[in-house]
């Protein structure tokens, strides 16, 4: 998972620095990922897991880091599992 | 004796806001995700007024991210990430641009007293810029001598 996240922010981050090796608690934020380009994320990580994202974690927490990404895409991934069994 | 008139500095009943956006990155996002960008970040009525013959502007469309940008400075939400859709920005029949807010925006607006709030938009090249000036209602404006 983790590398996929890293995919996708290195296609549709827009960062100035490689996504790639980036320590995954790095503020993505600090590191230049604009509101614009995070939305661009969340859409490419819907696409990458077949999932997507409620409201409420459409907060700048929820991208803030690949950690915290791992975590909400966890999350949804379980969610998706059992609403569909 | 003459005056100027300025705004009470430390009632925050004056806040404004500005930001920038690419007009490419709002054209690769519409090629690349297509309706499922526009939907999620744009309102119906800001779609309809941005569509052109040969499909949404870009620019345009990269103003109006610029103002909603531009209000979420103005309203200070903090870490919470508000619905895009929930500010809206409309064009007006005389040209100009005016802002509706409805949901946790409006709330925001709301809880801090922000009663008025007015947008300008423009763009130049690849850039997007806009400024939003919220007015609230204990603003009121004071007259204080010239060079005080």
């Amino acid at each position: 998972m983790e590398q996929m996240i890293r995919q996708v922010l290195a296609d549709y981050g827009r960062l100035p620095v490689d996504a790639m090796t980036l320590d995954v608690d790095a503020d993505l934020y600090r590191c230049g990922l604009t509101s614009h380009a995070s939305v661009n994320v969340m859409l490419a990580l819907e696409d990458a897991f077949d999932v997507e994202f409620p409201q409420e974690l459409l907060r700048k927490k929820t991208f803030e880091s690949i950690f915290a990404i791992e975590q909400a895409l966890s999350g949804l991934v379980t969610s998706d599992r059992v609403s569909s069994v | 004796m003459p005056v100027t008139r300025s705004w009470e500095a430390n009632s925050g009943a004056v806040r404004a806001g500005v930001d920038v956006a690419s007009v490419a990155a709002v054209e690769a996002s519409i090629t690349r995700f297509g309706d499922r960008y526009l939907r999620r970040v744009f309102t119906d009525r800001e779609l309809s007024d941005c569509a052109r013959d040969d499909g949404p502007s870009a620019e345009s469309l990269a103003a109006r991210f610029a103002a909603k940008e531009a209000v979420v400075k103005v309203l200070r939400p903090g870490g919470r990430q508000l619905d895009w859709r929930s500010i809206e920005v409309r064009r007006e029949p005389d040209g100009s641009c005016s802002l509706a807010l409805a949901g946790e925006a409006a709330r925001r607006a709301q809880h801090a007293g922000l009663d008025d709030l007015a947008v300008a938009l423009s763009h130049e090249g690849d850039i997007a810029v806009a400024l939003v000036v919220a007015l609230g209602g204990s603003a009121r404006g004071i007259e204080e001598p010239e060079g005080a």
